[in-house]
């Protein structure tokens, strides 16, 4: 499904060069639910837009089922965020002037479906994440837990091959967190592909597979059953017996340029 | 995406912030109204006057003595004009074939008085041909006799108003009436007329010219008013004019107006006043544009997350600019509309309360209006378009 190879995104900082991204090198298979975990500033959401086709790599190669994005236009990338990738965020993103069924149509209304298609489309999407009766509330009409159901509805209504979630799950409280997660899980095992950017080991814990960056570089890959409870840094060293993964005191003390 | 979803993602993004758009509309609609309403007063008063000088008598001539011409000499060396006679009136009469009444005038102002009551009023000095030339109606009596020119007889006829003046409740055909040194009779009273070109026919006092001429001591005319036939060539008559009173004269010493003439010369004023009018009232256009795209800048600002969320979804940016250029040009069409509506309301108004004002508004104006108002939306809607495609979606996205 992704097929990374060398990325790297620099940014340039009061004329300094700032890299937030450095030879990202990674494959995500069809079907898999990947986790992203980090520290904050280590390029987990820098990674998560380029995934999303919203940021261009300065160097490397991003190959997305089959086709090379890393050098398209911004017009092609709008077309293939369009058609292939579902984005859920953590502050949900749902116009508030627009009743859930409005904001789940609106991705069909920019890609030209006609107005009676889309809804009837969007009033599936709502029955599939069991918002269906809510269709005509507005967003402060409903419950976090509600309108994180909504924008996933609204990310799976053009079918998407890939759903990209970041913190999905980090303003809602444990259990309408436990049923977004049930949800996306659900998603992944009808073949979507799932990249979640979260700090929560117990989240994190749930994927296939725990990417963890520092400073921009892979410091980590371990399976998601094998992360530890508390700190995952600390955790999956100590329970990792091939012992290749840093410890906490290598990933803190990691120079860029070594 | 359709048209139709444009306009409906607009028309429920405006709705969202009521207040605000109800004020930037404002805006507009002022603009538009003061433009609708300035020209249409602007085209009244013209036609206003265009139908006072229309009043003055169809197919009329003025012959005025002197040059209205400056001709750059000193004043006094070129000639003082010769003075308008009764000669030169018998002559344009008499010449030109064309030319149906002539009616020489004599004016001044002067005392009335009858049994004990006075008033200072305009007299008159002309002759019967006046009459038909100004399309002049009696109320009692008659008008001036006709006759000779140079023999005027001590009559006199009064305007309405002098005549209740003069002689309250009672007639006043064949009473005497003091005018200055002369006592004359009176033989008629027009019917009231009011105010026409300035003059007012009902404090007006007429009277022959000769006698006109006498009571003033005057051997000039103050001019001479001619009426031509209505198929007659216009152009032609001036050239006769001209000639047989260049010939009297030896020199083009006087003016000849026409009808025409001053009508255009007073429709071209007021039209460049109506245009003068209207561009101020355009300037409120704009200011009302800058309202439009002040409330769409800050409107792009607050909705950066929402624009970050359509990038994501795959709007296209161009998708995106019509989206924010179609509510700029919504806000500034509705306002456009609603201005016509209290422009209408309010020269409706204007015109229930002042009689006699006409106040239509000009098409042009009405087109005018709309097709700049909506001008304005596309104009200064473009920028706050463009800031929002320009977004970066992970800024608006972020948090």
């Amino acid at each position: 499904m992704i097929r990374l190879r060398d990325i790297w995104r620099t940014y340039d900082v009061g004329g300094r060069p700032l890299h937030a991204l450095r030879e990202i090198t990674e494959h995500i298979e069809t079907g898999e639910h990947v986790a992203i975990m980090g520290p904050s500033g280590s390029g987990k959401s820098t990674l998560l837009n380029l995934l999303g086709c919203l940021d261009r790599p300065n160097k490397g190669s991003y190959e997305l089922a089959g086709q090379e994005v890393a050098q398209l236009s911004e017009s092609q990338l709008t077309l293939i965020r369009r058609d292939r990738i579902g984005f859920v965020f953590q502050s949900f993103h749902l116009v508030a002037r627009l009743t859930a069924l409005g904001n789940v149509a609106l991705p069909m209304m920019f890609a030209g479906i006609g107005r009676r298609d889309r809804q009837a489309r969007a009033q599936a999407a709502l029955e599939s994440v069991e918002m269906a009766d809510r269709a005509d509330h507005r967003p402060d009409q409903l419950s976090g837990g509600e309108r994180q159901r909504v924008a996933i509805a609204r990310a799976i209504t053009m079918e998407p091959s890939l759903l990209l979630a970041d913190e999905p799950t980090g303003n809602l409280d444990t259990r309408s967190g436990r049923l977004v997660l049930d949800l996306l899980e659900e998603l992944t095992r009808r073949g979507l592909t799932l990249v979640m950017v979260t700090h929560d080991p117990g989240v994190a814990r749930r994927a296939d597979r725990v990417i963890t960056l520092v400073d921009g570089r892979i410091v980590s890959r371990v399976r998601g059953a094998d992360l530890g409870e508390v700190n995952p840094y600390i955790v999956a060293v100590e329970d990792s017996d091939d012992g290749e993964v840093p410890t906490t005191a290598d990933i803190s003390t990691e120079k860029p340029d070594r | 995406m359709s048209a139709l979803d444009t306009l409906r993602f607009a028309v429920r993004a405006l709705r969202s912030h009521g207040l605000r758009t109800a004020l930037s509309m404002t805006g507009v609609a002022i603009g538009v109204a003061s433009v609708i309403i300035l020209t249409s007063l602007g085209e009244g008063a013209r036609s206003y006057v265009i139908d006072q000088f229309a009043s003055l008598g169809t197919n009329v001539l003025i012959v005025i003595p002197g040059k209205t011409e400056t001709t750059g000499g000193f004043p006094g060396i070129g000639g003082v004009p010769n003075d308008l006679t009764i000669a030169d009136a018998q002559a344009l009469a008499r010449d030109i074939r064309t030319v149906t009444s002539v009616a020489p005038v004599s004016n001044g102002n002067e005392t009335v008085s009858a049994g004990g009551r006075s008033k200072q009023v305009m007299i008159l000095g002309t002759t019967a041909e006046m009459r038909d030339l100004r399309s002049i109606e009696m109320r009692t009596g008659r008008y001036l006799p006709e006759g000779d020119w140079q023999r005027g007889a001590s009559v006199a006829v009064l305007g309405d108003g002098i005549a209740r003046d003069l002689f309250p409740g009672t007639g006043a055909i064949g009473k005497v009436v003091r005018i200055g040194d002369f006592r004359m009779r009176v033989i008629g009273v027009m019917a009231a007329r009011g105010v026409t070109m300035g003059m007012d026919f009902d404090q007006i006092v007429m009277v022959p010219l000769a006698t006109g001429m006498r009571l003033f001591n005057r051997s000039s005319l103050f001019r001479i008013m001619l009426q031509h036939d209505p198929q007659a060539d216009v152009e032609r008559i001036q050239a006769n004019v001209t000639r047989i009173l260049t010939d009297r004269h030896d020199e083009e010493d006087f003016t000849l107006i026409t009808q025409d003439s001053v009508m255009s010369a007073f429709s071209q004023i007021f039209a460049a006043l109506t245009a003068a009018l209207a561009g101020i009232a355009a300037i409120s256009l704009i200011v009302a544009g800058i309202g439009i795209m002040n409330v769409m800048l800050v409107s792009v600002s607050e909705r950066t997350r929402e624009i970050g969320l359509l990038k994501a979804v795959g709007a296209h940016p161009r998708q995106i600019l019509f989206a924010f250029l179609t509510e700029a040009v919504l806000l500034s069409t509705a306002g456009g509309l609603v201005g016509l509506g209290i422009a209408g309301v309010s020269l409706e108004a204007l015109v229930a309360a002042v009689p006699g004002l006409d106040a239509t508004p000009p098409a042009w104006a009405i087109v005018a209006a709309l097709v700049v108002s909506i001008g304005v939306g596309v104009i200064f809607g473009v920028l706050p378009a463009r800031t929002a495609t320009r977004l970066d979606p992970i800024a608006g996205l972020r948090g």
